[in-house]
Parts: structure tokens; C-alpha cells; sequence
């Protein structure tokens, strides 16, 4: 029984997501900022506002001031779409996203936007249209540099991909269920994280591959092809692929914590469970992106040829060997 | 490098022509790995490089033909200009080349031997800590940029102690130390530095590193032949395992009296490059403390030489100086004066005088026509000379190795150009 409350309702949660996936990137722009000059014995900005919060604000107007050049070679039309498949998918990644469980407000409403059957596929489905961010952002640019960047992306996106999808199917068998809900209630007692070690070190290391971060950053290395995909963009339009990167930072961050780290489960105060719960969600997934920045301080760069080496020699086998230990468990199991 | 057609505007007269399968990239001169201006004409198929052809000529300001316009003594604000990442030892080489075509060099008092020894092992650690942090940041592990900048702003310190300055040190004088030897205390931080000195950082996160070693182990070899005919010098061509280095081999200063290690590689790749370095900057740090304590030995012996054609007199000799009551002298005026204007005239005739710098063996040579000014000055640069072999290192490996490559020839666009 659809009423109005239910519509308002699911247009707030549809707002908070779009209101939201934009906003976090400036706390983590600044926040890997902080990270890394912390890391690198230095003091990180801390001139624009108290503490040097508002710095990736006072980035953001400066972008948005900024010339939106378009190269005259270039393919118009291509390159103002290209920055949208980027941040699209990333912000529609999160209606599936499940960031506590349902609370009581009246009436029941689930901390999520929607709650799909097939909500694991509908993301992996996104993370193949994010793809298309770099291939058309490298292709319209006619740079090489931007070429180079966008054939890199492609590569190693498309075969991250499939270790990304080997590693989920391990936790879909423990489940039995596409919809993260479900996941996530599967691990009241137990985090997938255990007996899914394997599969949670696959996901992990894709997930940085998938999103281009260091060690696996080769698209946008700025030493080698100096930006990559978008070393033609300015203005606005670079600010989308900067927020586009951060935001799916902040998704493979949340699905790791689903998929693995039990979601919202941990320790909660009675009375205000719902927002125990979301804070829980929240604080796993910050740990998860400070080992992001933790990565991008310490570890070099890996060369094209030993990343996709890596890509299909290592991760590929290792998350089908674990897929198979998972299955013949759980077959023994029941 | 390039031949001698001329180039056109844009570089695309010069392009070599590219097939269906194959590309042509313009690495530089605006590229943030090519430490500083230099360019490669990369051709490319695929990822692999078929060809590079390294273009310089971007950092030409003719400091050649500014020193033979120049008296000696001022020639020397040039050399800190060339490799600008270790000005002391390109400073002790230029002043040890204007000795040996006064023929002085017996004159230098120890002391004065022990202070540039010092300065130059200074200059070289300096020199190393900007590769480790460049190379390091060219292959993603940005934070060894900080961290090597954190050790060199020490070293920073120590010079501006002695010369005031940071980065153009303009060290020594011929003759001796110049009036700025030693300041009370300096030895002491110099010592200090050497014994807190440390590479734990670097050692943890790229040495032992395995992200690190498959991106330099195996990548750019060159053998031991071929790099002394390419006629590399210092740790590219020790890291193929020549035990070369003209510390060892032609003495010059006092390092025949101190006791160092000369670090060589086996593999003559990358890795053994880094490794080199690594190691000389632990004998760099070594010979530095024998020297603090050879220099402390002889402190209150005179820095300069006790020759009056080419070492000026105390100032306080030639404007007097109130409060020890010393009265100008005449004679310290005239001879102050012959000096700074006129300079000094070394015979008819020409040296060459080469010292290990960081880079490998940077050489002056001279031609005196018995002026004020040399006839002809000449530096046999290690960076350009290096680089010459880069074309031959990085063919047949992929773009990401040529940054690499690059960073383990560590060049320093100042000195290639000069």
C-alpha cells in the first residue's frame, strides 16, 4: 500500500544520496590531504578557514571560475559527456547502498533507497558504464597523453572487473541472495570478512584498481602520461572526474564494508540503534578509505604489463581458488 | 641526439613517420618526470618503445662562454648553476682546475683539503637526496620526495651556516677556503648530521619493497662494456659493476688519507643503480666524519694559501678595523685591489682536472692564453655524457621504464645544457 508519506519519504532518501555523494568528496579531499602530509612529516593545508577546513571548498569556486576549455580537435559532444559517465553511475551506485537497517519513525523505513533483488549485479552493471568515463574522455580529447590514459583505463578496468565479480560470487554463495540487505543480516554473527579473507583481499585490491587509485593509479599516472584521461579537462568538467574518483572511493569503501564487514552490525546503544548502527557503517567505511591514502603514501606505482600480470596470473586464480574452497564448504556444510 | 636538419616550430618536421602500428610521443620538454627541460622523441608501439631520441638544448644559457668572459674567480658563481641539486662539488672541481692551471696545488693548506673534502661529500648527499626523491616520486611512491627533502633541508642549513647560502653556495676560493672557512660550531653540526643520518625510510619503503624492485629489477641493463663505451661514469657505470671512481683511482683533495668503500652493483639495471647510491651515501657520511676530524685537528692553521697573487689579504688589513686597533696598510690595498680587478694570470697552456661528482666525473678544462680570462673553458659534464646512453637503455622496454630510466641516470638539465 503505496501512500504519500512512502513518496516523500523515498524523494528525501533520493535527495540525501544526491546531496550527499557530491558533498563527501570535498571532507575527502581534504581528509587524504591531512592523511598525507601527516604521512609525509609535513602539516597539509591549513590556511583557508579554521584548520584548512575549507580548502577544497575554496578549490571547488576556483575550478568553477575557472576557463571550461574544449580542444578544437576535439569531439565536442563526447567530451561534455564524457566527465557525466563518470559521476552518474557513481551517484546511482548508491540508491542500492544500505547504510543502516530499518528503523521505526512512525512507520518502518529502511536506511536505504532501494532494496534491489539483484542489487550486486546492478553495481558491477555501473562500475562496466563508468568505463566509458575515460574511454570517450580519452578519445574526444585527441591527445596522446589522453589516449594513453583512456587504454590504460580500459584494460585494467574491464579486467579488474572480472576478479571483482569472482570475489563477490564467493560471499552470493554464502548468502544465497543478490540484495545487500540480506548480505548484511547474514553477518549479525559473523563478518564475511572471516571465512571470505581471500575473497575480501581480492575485492580490496580490485576495488583500488577499479578506481584508479595509487599503487594501480596508470590511467592518470601524472610522472608517465601526466594525467591521463583527462589531462585535456578544466574547469568544472575536471572537478567531475576528481568528484567522480572520490565518490567511487567512497563506494567500493561501503560495499567492502557490506559485503565483508558486516555493514551496520557492531556494538549498539539500545534506544538509538538506528543511529549506532549508521555511525558503525560510516566509521568501518572511513577506516576502509584511510587504507586508501595509508596505499597512495607508500606504495610505487606497478608498470602496465605487470598490473594486468597481476590482474590475471595472481588475483584471477586466487579469487576462483577461493570461490571453489567457499562452494565445497558450504556444499559439505549443508 | 638529434642530427643536424633543421627543426621546425613544434618539432613535427622532425617527427619520424608515423606508421599504422606505431606512434610517435613527445615526452617533454614540459613533462613532470623529465627532471627539468629535457625532451625524447619517443616512438612508441604500443606500450613499448622502439625508439627514443633524447633533445636538449632547453636549459642552454652558454655558461661556457660566460666563464671566458669572465676573470677566474668569477667564474665560479657559474658552476653552481650547472648541477644546482650539489653546487659544492662542482665548485671544488672548477677551484681544483684553477689551481692545477696555476700549479698551486701544492700551496692548498690542509685544512683547506679537509673543508672541500667535506663540502663535496655534503654537496653529493644533497645531490643523491634529490634523485631518491625524484626517482622515487616518478615511479608513485611520493612520500620518499618528502622525506628526502627533509633530510636535505638539513643539509640545506649546513650550508647557509658557512656560505649564507642555501642552493648557489659559491663555496671556497682558489687558494684555500676563502675568507668564509669554517664559523665556531659548524663542525659540529656537520659531524652531527653525519652521525644522525639515516636511510631507514627509504630502506623500508623502497629497497625492500617488492612494487619496487619489480619495477626496477631487470629494467634498463647495461653491461660493463657497454657502459664504458657509452663512457658512463659514477654509479650508472659502477652499478654495472666497474669499480671506477676518481676518488679511488686519480686522488684528488685528501681522499688518498681517508678510508671509503667504493659501492658497485652486478646486475647493471636500475635496481643496482639505486643501490649504488644508497651505499655512497653511506660512505659519503663516513668520509665526512674522518674529515670533521681531521679538520678539527688542524683548526687555527691558516685555510688559504700564503700566496699573495691569488689570495687576497684580510680585509681587516686593507680598511683597518677599529676595535683590535689594526690600521689600513697600503700595500693590503694594492694588493686587494690587483686581485679583485685584474684578477690572476695563469701561464700559456691548458689542464684538465676531473673529480668524482654525484653525477660522475665532472671535468673543467682550461686553455690559458696567460690573461686574466681563460681562452677557452670547457665542462666535460657527467649528466650529458650519461644521457647519451639513454636511447640504448630504455629500447625495447614500455613508457612507464623510461621515467624510470631517466630517474636512474639522474641527470640534471642544468649541467647537460650548461
Amino acid at each position: 500500500m503505496v501512500d504519500g508519506w512512502d513518496v516523500l519519504i523515498l524523494v528525501i532518501k533520493a535527495l540525501a544520496i544526491f546531496i550527499i555523494v557530491p558533498l563527501a568528496p570535498l571532507v575527502f579531499v581534504l581528509a587524504e590531504r591531512k592523511i598525507l602530509g601527516r604521512i609525509q612529516s609535513r602539516i597539509g593545508p591549513n590556511r583557508v578557514g579554521p584548520w584548512g577546513l575549507l580548502q577544497t571548498l575554496a578549490d571547488g569556486i576556483k575550478l568553477g571560475a575557472k576557463e571550461d576549455f574544449i580542444p578544437p580537435a576535439g569531439d565536442r559532444v563526447v567530451f561534455w559527456l564524457a566527465p557525466l559517465f563518470m559521476v552518474v553511475p557513481a551517484a546511482m551506485a548508491w540508491a542500492v547502498i544500505p547504510i543502516g537497517p530499518e528503523v521505526e519513525i512512525g512507520r518502518k523505513i529502511g536506511l536505504w533507497v532501494t532494496d534491489l533483488n539483484v542489487a550486486i549485479l546492478y553495481i558491477l552493471a555501473l562500475g562496466s558504464v563508468a568505463v566509458y568515463g575515460p574511454v570517450m574522455a580519452g578519445w574526444s580529447s585527441n591527445s596522446k597523453y589522453a589516449l594513453f590514459g583512456s587504454l590504460r583505463s580500459t584494460a585494467q578496468v574491464i579486467s579488474y572487473e572480472i576478479t571483482m565479480g569472482v570475489a563477490v560470487l564467493g560471499v552470493l554463495v554464502y548468502t544465497g541472495s543478490f540484495s545487500l540487505v540480506d548480505i548484511v543480516e547474514k553477518q549479525k554473527d559473523m563478518w564475511f570478512a572471516v571465512p571470505q579473507i581471500l575473497g575480501l583481499f581480492v575485492f580490496f585490491v580490485s576495488g583500488i584498481a577499479e578506481t584508479n587509485r595509487a599503487p594501480f593509479d596508470l590511467p592518470e599516472a601524472e610522472t608517465e602520461i601526466v594525467a591521463g584521461y583527462h589531462v585535456e579537462y578544466s574547469g568544472m568538467r575536471f572537478a567531475m572526474f576528481f568528484l567522480a574518483e572520490y565518490a567511487n572511493m567512497f563506494l567500493v569503501s561501503a560495499l567492502a564494508v557490506i559485503l565483508f564487514f558486516g555493514g551496520w552490525h557492531g556494538w549498539t546503544i539500545p534506544g538509538i540503534e538506528g543511529l549506532t548502527s549508521v555511525l558503525w557503517f560510516m566509521l568501518k567505511t572511513l577506516a576502509l578509505m584511510f587504507v586508501y591514502f595509508w596505499l597512495r603514501a607508500t606504495l610505487p606505482r606497478l608498470r602496465y604489463d605487470q598490473l594486468m600480470a597481476f590482474c590475471w596470473k595472481f588475483l584471477l586464480p586466487l579469487g576462483i581458488v577461493n570461490l571453489l574452497i567457499t562452494a565445497v564448504l558450504r556444499l559439505g556444510w549443508s | 641526439m638529434i642530427g643536424n636538419e633543421p627543426v621546425a616550430a613544434g618539432g613535427e618536421g622532425q617527427m619520424a613517420e608515423a606508421t599504422e602500428r606505431e606512434m610517435v610521443l613527445n615526452l617533454g620538454p614540459q613533462h613532470p618526470s623529465t627532471h627539468g627541460v629535457l625532451r625524447v622523441l619517443t616512438e612508441l608501439s604500443g606500450e613499448t618503445i622502439t625508439k627514443a631520441t633524447p633533445d636538449i638544448g632547453y636549459l642552454h644559457r652558454g655558461v661556457e662562454k660566460l666563464i671566458e668572459s669572465k676573470l677566474y674567480y668569477h667564474g665560479m658563481t657559474y658552476t653552481d648553476r650547472t648541477d644546482y641539486t650539489s653546487a659544492p662539488a662542482n665548485n671544488v672541481g672548477y677551484i681544483l682546475a684553477v689551481e692545477k692551471l696555476l700549479g698551486i696545488e701544492d700551496q692548498i693548506p690542509e685544512r683547506a683539503h679537509y673543508l672541500r673534502m667535506i663540502a663535496a661529500e655534503l654537496g653529493r648527499i644533497s645531490g643523491h637526496l634529490v634523485w631518491i626523491g625524484t626517482h622515487g616520486l616518478d615511479l608513485g611512491a611520493m612520500s620518499m620526495f618528502l622525506y628526502a627533502f627533509r633530510e636535505r633541508e638539513k643539509v640545506s642549513g649546513l650550508y647557509e651556516e658557512i656560505t649564507g647560502a642555501r642552493l648557489t653556495t659559491n663555496f671556497f676560493r682558489v687558494g684555500g677556503a676563502g675568507r668564509h672557512d669554517d664559523p665556531p660550531g659548524w663542525l659540529d653540526h656537520v659531524e652531527e648530521f653525519a652521525n644522525s643520518f639515516t636511510l631507514d625510510d627509504f630502506n623500508t619503503i623502497l629497497t625492500e619493497n617488492e612494487l619496487w624492485k619489480v619495477r626496477t629489477q631487470g629494467v634498463a641493463v647495461i653491461s660493463a662494456e657497454d657502459a664504458i663505451s657509452y663512457g658512463l661514469t659514477g654509479p650508472c657505470l659502477r652499478g654495472s659493476g666497474v669499480k671506477w671512481d676518481l676518488r679511488k683511482a686519480r686522488p684528488y683533495c685528501r681522499y688518498d688519507q681517508v678510508d671509503f668503500e667504493v659501492p658497485v652493483g652486478e646486475d647493471g639495471d636500475v635496481y643496482s643503480r639505486f643501490i649504488v647510491r644508497l651505499n655512497e651515501l653511506y660512505q659519503s657520511t663516513y668520509i665526512i666524519k674522518q674529515c670533521v676530524e681531521r679538520a678539527r685537528e688542524l683548526q687555527g692553521e691558516p685555510a688559504n694559501a700564503a700566496n699573495a697573487n691569488v689570495v687576497p689579504p684580510e680585509i681587516e688589513r686593507v680598511s683597518g678595523w677599529e676595535p683590535s686597533g689594526v690600521t689600513g696598510d697600503m700595500e693590503a690595498m694594492i694588493n686587494h685591489f690587483t686581485i679583485w680587478i685584474e684578477g690572476y694570470s695563469p701561464p700559456e697552456g691548458a689542464c684538465y682536472m676531473a673529480i668524482e661528482s654525484p653525477k660522475g666525473e665532472l671535468a673543467y678544462y682550461f686553455v690559458s692564453d696567460g690573461s686574466g680570462i681563460p681562452y677557452r673553458c670547457h665542462i666535460r659534464s657527467p649528466s650529458f655524457v650519461n644521457l647519451g646512453a639513454l636511447p640504448y637503455l630504455v629500447e625495447g622496454n614500455m613508457l612507464a621504464d623510461m621515467v624510470a630510466t631517466i630517474g636512474s641516470i639522474d641527470i640534471v638539465l642544468g649541467e647537460v645544457d650548461r
